[in-house]
């Protein structure tokens, strides 16, 4: 039953984040070669769509982070009052 | 006119009506043959509509064009797999709640008139409140009061602007309506409750999680996407719904990245999905609404894959957090899977099918120079990966190991994903079946190798994004106070000190009330009681020595 999955290994956890990390360049340098018919200027800045959803996301996650400084409570928030 | 249309929401809700008093097989085989007669009835449907007198007016009780059919389409095909997925609900009233909401929503997309319409709205509000109720918990009866409270709130302001619309045009027919008057702001603010736009927001999050293990996947399709198909009929093009829109898919996904609830993560994100749905209609050229129609039709399908998954999870194991999850993944490959395929999906990723709904309101909107709008749909659809596609399969099938080790679900909700998951792939890779159901014609290819790449870029960053800040998305037994803070706290810390207030001056009223009412018993009581001198016996003599008295005085008055 206690099978160790292929997934359990550090090893294999490593190498996927190795490839993921290849694929991100790859991915990077075919954009930059391939003609990509922008709409906007914006978009033939180069690595556009990388570096734009990577700070998109930061910027999300900071944003979410400081709402829950104010916003944040206990799951039990809602029955303290009911029970 | 013709006399032969059946109407396919109301089989489907008489079919439901019938469906508590079978048993077994019966109930098995009516359960998945229903909606897919209804589905075949959607498919025979002429572009005709049907006209009865009610009242005075010429009420349009069925009229079915593209678009239309595409939304009843797609509610009864979820109608069918919710069927397939909740088969073991042991609960005997879910499922018919589930048909008659359902069916109420295909006769919403279907109705011609606002008549017709609101009749069908309010009932979809009971069918999805008894979908809720039926789980029978208390948090969930709780929930389900709160629910109804915002929908017939939504519903009155839809009927005042609905009355307002008749008594000015004259017209009961539903066509698109241009807000020129407070009448039409109310319709528009009726659909909008519904679409779970903000201030009301939260009664979706709030609601859904607390459906049962298969409720929240009905839950999940049928009243925000009704919304959508309203304003797509009503409002195509109001310039104020692509702000609406986007403040929803910012809402969604804010609050989906602090949530630790697996379902309730998922429910934001059914808000920040049809923010892009309420955008694209904003937008609203042929290319935006085809891509609103689009994203409403695999949305539907994907966000029930993913809610099934999460079901199949919250079945098996009884937990609903994120903190209490992970690693899964060694003994649920299915749910797994398929979660993960839903993930994609919602993610937008090439090959699924929201990859081929989605760019449309993003292209359209580059087509229309919006370059604001553009940026912020880029940057949602990060957005979308980093909230949902990443988050929710890590945090329930990977991350830490919780040590759990629950089996795959049984067979018929291993089925419903699979053919959920199975039409997610399918229409992202023929996207033509789908563009063919389109209201406007299609002239848009979703695979470039200009888009393939630039989506990619976008959606891989944003998981590396995700692994590289996991530190601050730890999940921690936390919930972000929204709208509903309103409800649930403020309004009630009003009331009760008010109700208190006015209980207190009722008590005193009644109070002095009885001091009067009593002394003028006791004043009544000293007159004409039983010893009171009215009351009293007397004396045959001195009776008749009063009445020659007045006899008397009488006689005396007569002859003055």
């Amino acid at each position: 039953m206690d099978k160790r999955h292929w997934l359990d290994d550090p090893r294999h956890v490593k190498l996927l984040w190795r490839m993921f990390l290849g694929v991100l360049v790859l991915i990077v340098a075919i954009g930059a070669l391939l003609p990509l018919h922008p709409y906007f200027e914006i978009e033939s800045v180069f690595g556009f769509y990388a570096w734009f959803g990577f700070i998109a996301c930061a910027v999300m996650i900071a944003v979410a982070k400081g709402l829950a400084l104010l916003l944040k409570r206990p799951d039990t928030y809602y029955r303290e009052r009911d029970d | 006119m013709t006399d032969s249309i059946v109407h396919p929401g109301l089989v489907l809700i008489v079919g439901a009506l019938v469906l508590p008093w079978l048993r077994g097989h019966l109930r098995t085989a009516a359960v998945l043959l229903l909606p897919l007669l209804v589905l075949l009835l959607v498919w025979q449907m002429p572009d005709a509509a049907w006209h009865v007198r009610f009242l005075d007016y010429t009420l349009t009780p069925v009229q079915a064009d593209k678009l239309s059919r595409l939304f009843a389409t797609i509610f009864a095909l979820m109608a069918a797999g919710g069927g397939l997925f909740a088969l073991g609900q042991k609960n005997r009233l879910e499922l018919p709640a589930a048909f008659v909401y359902a069916g109420s929503a295909i006769g919403v997309a279907l109705a011609g008139d606002l008549v017709t319409l609101f009749v069908f709205w309010e009932l979809m509000a009971v069918g999805s409140t008894l979908v809720l109720w039926s789980n029978g918990s208390r948090d969930s009866y709780r929930a389900s009061l709160r629910y109804l409270m915002i929908h017939l709130l939504g519903g009155m302001i839809l009927f005042a602007g609905i009355t307002g619309h008749i008594a000015q045009t004259g017209s009961v027919e539903f066509t698109r309506i241009v807000l020129d008057s407070p009448a039409q702001w109310l319709i528009l603010i009726g659909f909008l409750v519904n679409a779970a736009a903000p201030p009301l927001s939260a009664w979706l999050p709030d609601a859904y999680p607390e459906a049962s293990w298969s409720g929240t996947v009905f839950l999940s399709a049928f009243t925000t996407k009704a919304a959508v198909y309203v304003l797509l009929r009503g409002f195509p093009g109001t310039e104020l719904l692509i702000w609406v829109g986007l403040i929803m898919v910012f809402y969604g996904i804010v609050y989906a990245l602090l949530e630790n609830d697996m379902r309730r993560i998922l429910a934001y994100s059914i808000v920040n999905q049809v923010g892009f749905m309420v955008a694209g209609i904003g937008i609203g050229t042929e290319m935006a609404l085809n891509g609103a129609a689009a994203h409403a039709f695999t949305h539907i399908i994907y966000k029930a894959l993913l809610l099934m998954s999460a079901g199949s999870v919250l079945y098996m194991t009884n937990r609903r957090k994120c903190s209490e999850l992970g690693g899964l993944f060694h003994s649920m490959p299915v749910a797994t899977i398929c979660g993960i395929i839903g993930a994609l999906a919602i993610s937008s990723f090439p090959l699924t099918s929201g990859f081929v709904s989605k760019s449309m309101i993003s292209q359209a909107a580059a087509d229309s120079h919006l370059l604001t709008v553009w940026l912020l749909l880029a940057a949602a659809s990060a957005g979308v990966f980093l909230h949902a596609g990443i988050k929710f399969p890590w945090f329930v099938f990977f991350q830490k190991d919780s040590g759990l080790r629950p089996a795959d679900p049984p067979a018929s909700m291993r089925w419903a994903m699979i053919i959920f998951a199975f039409l997610c792939i399918a229409i992202g890779i023929w996207p033509g079946l789908l563009y063919s159901l389109l209201p406007y014609a299609v002239a848009y290819v979703p695979y470039t190798w200009a888009h393939v790449i630039t989506q990619l870029q976008l959606l891989l960053f944003s998981g590396l994004a995700f692994f590289v800040l996991l530190p601050y998305l730890k999940r921690t037994l936390t919930i972000t106070l929204d709208t509903d803070w309103l409800w649930r706290k403020v309004l009630p810390a009003v009331a009760t000190p008010s109700t208190r207030l006015v209980g207190a001056g009722q008590a005193l009223i009644k109070r002095g009330g009885q001091r009067a009412s009593s002394s003028a018993l006791t004043l009544m009581d000293s007159h004409y009681g039983v010893d009171s001198r009215f009351a009293r016996t007397w004396s045959i003599r001195g009776m008749a020595l009063w009445v020659l008295v007045l006899l008397l005085g009488y006689l005396l008055l007569y002859f003055m």
